[in-house]
């Protein structure tokens, strides 16, 4: 916590803050992080969220795997991480303390809801006695009990609900203590509570008003001499500004690049953590002539896309890593055919089931090597919540321009993270035109383009241009050809047209000098604890810089002369090193993994300790 | 959407012929289901450029690419998502999609299902020659108890799908049975088939000339089709034999063979064919009548009127676009609800 001078008379100015909400699943964590996220951004902080949920809907209540957290920074200056450790806890059980106590630091803001250490919930919680009357806990942190459940009856006790209904309301108390604590406006949490129950059941609505304000007041009126705090405004690029979640941000690229490219987009999906929300989204999308099909299992949502993509809409599917190897042997048959199709993947923690609702970055070998044959297809991640709508926008001009299919590395804690966003202008995003075979002329279903290599396609509707596509090797007319030299020639036509893809990238950005001692390469979701990471670091003086890299196949043709102006190459990744090895093995160089597989986000600390170690070796 | 009617010359035959050669073993099966095809098509007033012909893998599945129209050769068992797929992108379209007994029902099982239950106005074409052709000769989920093929050479002990029951049990709209040496047949159960606004499954039975030749023989060979097949047509009374006339009769808790004699259909009671809006007993029933025990009904079996699953898709779209204010732009869309200015 960054402190300043006294920004008025009753509160400390901080520039950045962070605050962990936790509690049982059944608690409404993540909705109360939601509107501590809408409020602060609504009053123009930087931010940054990290949802952290079991992958059980609801464990037992009261247990370990029950707990569910919220966490998020709030800044004056520049946020690019949730944080690496709270400032301020909130534990709504003993379970929420036994979780997450190791995280906060010494002197660190403790807020427990009292009521819920009972000798049950100690015993679920595995206590042997009771952490608040502990002096480890009591004498280390700034320990704030409050008799959460009381108050919340209390301050209903008008209202016609029944116990447990309000009891269920406690977590707006919860809220409504932060909000005076950091001094933040009520009001938008008010309006939000109005809008989203006030039809379906004006008690609850009321109810949680009722609460969210008595836990605003019991601040002011019971705590009069604890500190205050203030996170002002950040000082930020003018414009217009809206939050925005990563999977949220997906939708609205692949939504404004369909019509930048007049092609009507048709979603198919299977559900799948990470990835659902993007189906539910675009499913409430008709309005701007989106199709969505749920599908029976993820072979058949990659299926009903490319067969959409055939007859001349944009096909989408997408899932997690699970998902992928299903889909695997349809993104070979697109390969084959060329046909324009984009596969999203929300990576999380594998193999297998997992880690379902923990972040990881493991599937780009995966995406880049991962099927049968040589079948090379282009690969991009995006690097920031934000940052998805740009890259949705992206493969959608890959696809089409070089009839491919192409692969979206995303990941959970993009995915469920949110950040302010910036919004571009529509107008800014080129038009992505790339036109159908002309009636009236043969067509040659692979004849290239001579820039791109990419075929040109024909519709089915299209008069005098039919012709049939497979999984059968063809020929240039597009006939079925067992042909030997036909077959290598084609193979190296299909390599060589995605390798052409490099020839269309931008310079490569590169954050601080382009030579040095220390570069650090990052792709995807790291972007934020990597950046925060070298920029405190050059602040400070030291002789390091870093790339985040969107496109991972190809690889930026420029890649390889930036890595050879640095003393080293630092190689950070939430996977066991899979970039590493495909910088090695592609570029020749040599490189320092940095590697961490705990489901976790890396922490700005540990990555700034690694980066300070190579620079002093 | 209306179908365009041809201001051109008709189609013929030979607009849909490819100049490709076609290499299925000579006596296959599937050259006569080919022809037939070949011979339905220009027939059916619709453009010949909104044909699309898509397949899975196997013997049948090579079919798109003697179809000169717009074809698709996808992957084993998948045909049905992908031709889902196209017809959804445009409704338009006439959806051909061929597949076989192990392509269908095996590995691709699911998703023929699920398209079935959908309502997806497609039409599904079924070679069932129960056997694997391609893989030479493997028994496969049609084959018979008891059949030797090299995995069983004790002979199969997997109970076979009956195609019928299996389509459904998903409650098809639109399922028929023919044969594919019966090419005046099979047109007459195509035409039908796109007839049908939905799915419309049809299972032929197909003869594999090389790993299971005459599998059909006893119920379509010349000396048994009379006796062994039932030529259903709606409205008419089942009845066959070549000799002596048979019909069938409900004798209250199934279906039963009698002898007609010199009875008229009607004095006997004969079961009149009413495959209209049937409900599932009764085509559970004909699906059930088959050789040996009975004669194999082939024809229409079941045809029922339900919304499809594209068309849906369509209207909802269309519904949301004209009711929602068409001054929404793709700014507003992305700006959102909830904004601030810095």
């Amino acid at each position: 916590m960054d402190t300043e001078s006294a920004f008025a008379e009753e509160f400390i100015e901080l520039k950045t803050v962070v605050i962990r909400f936790a509690g049982d699943s059944g608690d409404g964590m993540q909705t109360i992080g939601e509107r501590f996220t809408d409020s602060s951004a609504a009053f123009g902080n930087d931010l940054a969220t990290f949802p952290d949920f079991p992958a059980e809907i609801r464990a037992p209540a009261g247990t370990i795997p029950g707990v569910s957290a919220f966490q998020i920074q709030i800044g004056s200056t520049e946020v690019l991480t949730a944080g690496d450790v709270p400032d301020a806890l909130v534990a709504m059980n003993p379970a929420a303390l036994a979780v997450h106590l190791s995280d906060l630091e010494e002197g660190g803001m403790l807020i427990v809801n009292s009521a819920a250490f009972t000798p049950e919930n100690l015993k679920m919680a595995e206590y042997t006695s009771n952490p608040l009357e502990d002096e480890a806990v009591t004498g280390k942190y700034e320990l704030i009990q409050v008799d959460i459940n009381h108050f919340t009856l209390e301050s209903l006790a008008d209202s016609e609900l029944t116990k447990k209904d309000k009891l269920r309301c406690k977590n707006f108390f919860a809220l409504g203590f932060v909000y005076w604590i950091y001094s933040r406006p009520i009001e938008t949490t008010i309006d939000f509570i109005r809008e989203k129950w006030s039809r379906r059941s004006p008690a609850l609505a009321d109810a949680n008003i009722k609460v969210l304000k008595a836990g605003y007041y019991f601040g002011e009126t019971t705590e009069t001499s604890r500190n205050r705090y203030m996170v002002a405004k950040a000082d930020v690029e003018s414009g217009l500004y809206r939050k925005i979640s990563g999977n949220e941000a997906l939708v609205l690229g692949l939504i404004v690049g369909s019509k930048k490219a007049n092609r009507k987009l048709l979603y198919s999906g299977y559900p799948i953590t990470p990835a659902s929300s993007i189906l539910e989204m675009l499913a409430s999308y008709k309005r701007l002539g989106v199709k969505t099909v749920q599908a029976e299992d993820e072979i058949a949502a990659i299926g009903i896309a490319l067969g959409a993509s055939f007859a001349g809409n944009l096909g989408i599917t997408g899932t997690s890593g699970p998902g992928m190897c299903l889909k695997a042997e349809f993104i070979g048959l697109a390969t084959a055919i060329e046909l324009p199709l984009v596969i999203l993947n929300i990576q999380r923690g594998g193999p297998s089931t997992g880690l379902p609702t923990k972040t990881e970055q493991s599937d780009l070998l995966q995406a880049v090597y991962g099927r049968h044959s040589d079948a090379s297809i282009p690969v991009i991640a995006a690097n920031s919540p934000s940052d998805c709508f740009e890259t949705a926008i992206e493969a959608i001009r890959i696809a089409l321009t070089y009839s491919t299919p192409i692969i979206v590395l995303s990941d959970l804690y993009l995915a469920n993270g949110a950040e302010p966003w910036k919004i571009p202008s529509i107008d800014s995003f080129d038009a992505i035109n790339v036109p159908y075979a002309e009636e009236g002329q043969p067509y040659r279903s692979f004849n290239r383009n001579k820039d791109t290599l990419a075929r040109t396609q024909a519709i089915p509707g299209q008069k005098g241009l039919e012709h049939r596509v497979g999984g059968l090797e063809k020929d240039e007319e597009g006939s079925v050809s067992y042909d030997p030299s036909n077959h290598e020639e084609m193979t190296k036509l299909r390599a060589d047209k995605i390798k052409l893809i490099a020839e269309s990238l931008p310079p490569t950005k590169i954050l601080g000098e382009d030579s040095g001692k220390v570069l650090v390469v990052g792709w995807g979701g790291t972007y934020g604890s990597i950046t925060a990471s070298v920029n405190s670091l050059q602040a400070e003086g030291f002789s390091v810089s870093s790339v985040h890299l969107r496109h991972l196949n190809p690889l930026p043709k420029d890649l390889k002369e930036i890595m050879q102006q640095f003393e080293k190459i630092l190689v950070p990744e939430l996977n066991m090193g899979q970039l590493n090895v495909l910088l090695r093995s592609q570029l020749l160089i040599d490189t320092i993994p940095f590697n961490k597989v705990q489901g976790q986000p890396f922490k700005v600390k540990e990555l700034t300790k690694i980066i300070h170690d190579l620079l002093h070796d | 959407m209306a179908i365009e009617t041809l201001e051109e010359d008709s189609l013929t035959k030979k607009d849909f012929v490819t100049p490709n050669d076609v290499r299925w073993c000579p006596g296959c099966g599937d050259y006569a289901i080919l022809n037939s095809l070949q011979r339905t098509l220009p027939e059916l007033d619709i453009p010949k450029e909104n044909f699309v012909v898509v397949s899975g893998i196997g013997c049948s599945s090579r079919f798109p690419y003697y179809m000169n129209t717009y074809g698709f050769h996808t992957i084993h068992g998948r045909a049905p998502t992908v031709a889902t797929g196209v017809k959804v992108a445009n409704p338009d379209l006439s959806v051909w999609m061929i597949t076989g007994d192990g392509d269908g029902l095996s590995i691709g099982g699911n998703h023929l299902m699920h398209t079935l239950r959908r309502n997806v106005d497609i039409n599904i074409l079924l070679f069932n020659n129960r056997v694997y052709g391609l893989t030479k000769g493997q028994y496969s989920p049609t084959s018979p108890l008891g059949t030797r093929t090299k995995t069983t050479p004790a002979g199969s002990i997997d109970n076979p799908l009956n195609p019928i029951l299996f389509a459904l049990g998903a409650e098809a709209t639109f399922i028929a049975r023919t044969i594919d040496t019966n090419p005046k047949h099979m047109i007459k159960i195509f035409k039908a088939a796109q007839a049908h606004k939905g799915v419309s499954f049809v299972e032929i039975f197909q003869n594999c000339v090389i790993f299971n030749d005459k599998t059909w023989d006893p119920v379509y060979g010349r000396q048994n089709r009379d006796d062994n097949l039932l030529f259903l047509e709606a409205g008419e009374p089942m009845v066959y034999g070549k000799e002596e006339k048979k019909g069938i009769i409900w004798n209250g808790s199934q279906p039963e063979i009698t002898p007609l004699g010199d009875s008229s259909p009607k004095d006997k009671h004969i079961l009149v064919h009413s495959p209209e809006n049937a409900g599932a007993l009764y085509t559970a029933m004909l699906a059930e009548m088959t050789y040996p025990e009975f004669p194999t009904p082939v024809g229409v079996l079941r045809r029922v009127e339900k919304p499809t699953y594209d068309s849906q898709i369509h209207d909802q779209v269309e519904q949301a676009m004209s009711s929602e204010p068409a001054n929404t732009s793709l700014q507003d869309l992305i700006n959102g609800a909830n904004t601030w200015t810095v």
